[in-house]
């Protein structure tokens, strides 16, 4: 890291000579081709971001009623309460939020996930609003990479129900509860991991032969899904079976 | 704060409940329950490529009959990881990234991203930079709406408008060119300021289509407004309360359509939209009607918030005048080597952000546009860059609205809730 990026914000006034000195950082140029290197540590975040619960009622009663289960705040971006919380009473706590009359969070903007990398916690994250209020706070829950596995809030709010599963699919976190934990962006017996964790590889695990050979060798039928419509008197329809060998024709090197 | 709830001389149909909940389908034309012949439910497929889908959606429903009994939808055709190639780029790197999810609304995307990025790393844009922007955001709000008003209508059988509304969007891919150069992928912002200033001529040519195009707009509502099969394949179709339509995490003209009254220009104001004079169009019923209502409305609207924004565009800067955020002209960097050092280190090594997240919401065309950004101390890259993609969400509500419909409906549904899959698969 040069002297420049370190400074962070605090940078020279205008017209100077910024940029004229210093030495290009490792990894500089490895826009894409280098895969992903584990960070060091965070630093503790800088005093001037540290803001006082006093600042958002929702943060302030959080804090007298849940006690040691709100284990961080702290102020982003200027404006923007985070508040961390234990992930065992997630679901305790975000329901308390959406009903409590004072607070009433009804509208679950987003619920993703962070990973920071070299071995640190996954982070899922709740991006809430009141539509009464019209105050905005954020939650975050962090999971051991050895037990990533929160209580699901699709029972709270039904849009959490694609927003978990793709939670699921990018970073591998379990949510027990929700009715219908499947992956969604990537297909559903994709063998390769969790792409947006950071031991991901950019291109993927597979080599590109190897996922071109996967993918001529998969079989159409598996697409249906008729188990997932599990209503009575529905016979599951079968889809003609297309054979092997029509499909597997790409390993003799016609392609 | 201005709202209006919409209500036009259109007798409802009689089928429609009272508050909204979803009455049975107007073209199902008996009110007898249909006697038990013990048939099976059959499973089709729509899609993934299908016109009535609006992109690469595969829809796996299960009838009865012509009944929906239930919808799966199937996505990810389009996944093309952008958030983990955003982990790979500098700050700026991102801007091609994002006009290529809403092809529909690029600049929107490309305002929204900068906007989270500057706030995260708190920076102040110029004035000009502000009004330019707005300019921008709302210009791309006709532009996707006049798309989805085109397709719509070709679901439910009606040609002409989509003429009308494609004529009109090729003025403004014409004046998205002669911005930038490209007519989709525009790209055109930049952390602390835009790619360029307007062209000599631009705002001109921006006045010649405000003129016109709310006469074009006028014909189409003509034409589909009070038209008696619009209507009876609107009315009462995909129908959802207010308190569903929160928790279901309906935004947008969706929402508000359901009569929730929740604008983020107006409920989390940036860029000084709390000075514009602007109504925001509140439905009632939360029916594919009303929500072509809400655009049809929010089109007018956003006519006047340019015609206030190009009366308010100050001179001046476009971009930060900061040497650490700002690349020096090109004359400079010709003729002087401190800026061609001083644009080379930019290029290559890129923005230092201070250590924190940020969330940014806008209102997209769509819906709440969330741009999520994650950064470590002195990262030039994003540790997590997560977009909160509104046709998403409102299409994970797809099964709900579709239940008990008929076929024709769930297209009419579909086409209702304005998605674009590029974003929704990112």
């Amino acid at each position: 890291m040069t002297e420049r990026a370190q400074g962070g914000l605090e940078r020279p006034p205008a017209g100077g000579q910024a940029g004229a000195a210093g030495v290009p950082a490792a990894g500089a140029f490895d826009a894409v081709d280098y895969g992903p290197v584990p960070s060091e540590p965070a630093p503790p975040p800088r005093g001037a971001f540290l803001g006082q619960p006093s600042d958002h009622p929702s943060v302030q009663a959080l804090v007298a009623g849940f006690g040691d289960a709100v284990v961080g705040h702290r102020v982003s971006a200027g404006d923007q309460h985070v508040v961390w919380i234990d992930p065992a009473k997630n679901l305790e706590i975000l329901g308390w939020l959406r009903d409590d009359p004072e607070h009433r969070y009804d509208m679950m903007s987003d619920v993703t996930g962070v990973d920071y990398g070299g071995g640190r916690p996954v982070e899922v994250v709740y991006q809430m609003f009141s539509t009464v209020h019209k105050r905005a706070l954020r939650v975050r829950c962090r999971l051991s990479l050895e037990a990533l596995e929160i209580a699901s809030v699709v029972s709270l709010w039904q849009c959490a129900n694609w927003l978990e599963r793709e939670v699921y699919d990018l970073f591998g976190v379990t949510f027990t509860g929700h009715p219908d934990l499947r992956r969604i962006l990537m297909p559903y017996d994709y063998e390769e991991g969790h792409p947006l964790r950071k031991d991901f590889p950019l291109r993927g695990r597979f080599s590109r032969a190897e996922q071109t050979r996967r993918a001529l060798n998969q079989r159409v039928e598996r697409f249906y899904r008729p188990q997932d419509l599990a209503h009575e008197g529905m016979l599951p329809q079968e889809v003609a079976a297309v054979g092997p060998g029509t499909r597997g024709k790409g390993q003799g090197g016609e392609r | 704060m201005s709202r209006t709830t919409l209500e036009f001389a259109v007798g409802r149909n009689p089928e429609m409940g009272p508050d909204g909940l979803p009455a049975r389908s107007p073209l199902a034309p008996f009110d007898l329950p249909e006697p038990d012949f013990g048939t099976e439910h059959m499973l089709i497929n729509i899609g993934p490529q299908h016109p009535a889908t609006h992109g690469v959606l595969r829809l796996v429903c299960e009838l009865d009959g012509e009944t929906v009994k239930s919808v799966m939808p199937d996505i990810g055709y389009l996944h093309s990881s952008f958030e983990k190639l955003g982990e790979y780029r500098t700050w700026n790197q991102i801007v091609t990234l994002t006009d290529r999810m809403d092809y529909l609304a690029p600049l929107i995307y490309n305002c929204a991203y900068v906007m989270s990025v500057e706030k995260l790393m708190g920076i102040e844009v110029t004035e000009r930079c502000t009004v330019v922007r707005v300019i921008l955001m709302e210009l791309d709000r006709i532009f996707s709406h006049l798309l989805w008003l085109g397709t719509t209508a070709i679901d439910v059988g009606a040609f002409t408008p989509f003429l009308y509304a494609f004529q009109e969007r090729e003025r403004i891919y014409r004046l998205h060119e002669s911005l930038t150069g490209a007519r989709i992928t525009t790209s055109a912002t930049r952390i602390g300021g835009m790619m360029a200033d307007l062209p000599e001529g631009w705002i001109e040519g921006l006045e010649d289509f405000l003129d016109t195009f709310p006469n074009t707009l006028a014909e189409i509502d003509s034409l589909l407004t009070t038209n008696q099969i619009h209507i009876g394949r609107t009315q009462g179709v995909g129908a959802i309360s207010a308190a569903d339509a929160i928790n279901y995490g309906f935004t947008g003209a969706n929402l508000r359509a359901a009569g929730v009254d929740y604008d983020v220009r107006k409920d989390r104001p940036y860029y000084d939209y709390e000075t514009y004079e602007f109504a925001v169009p509140v439905g009632e019923h939360g029916d594919c009607y009303d929500r072509y209502l809400c655009r049809m409305e929010e089109m007018r609207q956003t006519v006047s918030i340019l015609r206030q924004a190009i009366a308010r565009l100050p001179d001046g800067p476009i971009n930060v005048e900061d040497p650490n955020i700002s690349l020096p002209s090109k004359t400079d960097c010709m003729s002087d080597m401190e800026s061609m050092i001083h644009h080379f280190k930019l290029i290559m090594e890129g923005i230092p952000a201070p250590e924190g997240d940020c969330y940014m919401a806008v209102e997209g065309s769509k819906g709440e546009l969330g741009m999520y950004v994650v950064a470590e101390e002195g990262g030039t890259k994003p540790v997590r860059w997560r977009i909160r993609p509104p046709s998403f969400v409102n299409l994970s509500v797809i099964p709900k609205l579709a239940e008990g419909h008929l076929v024709s409906d769930l297209i009419m549904i579909n086409a209702s809730l304005d998605i674009v899959l590029g974003e929704i698969d990112r």
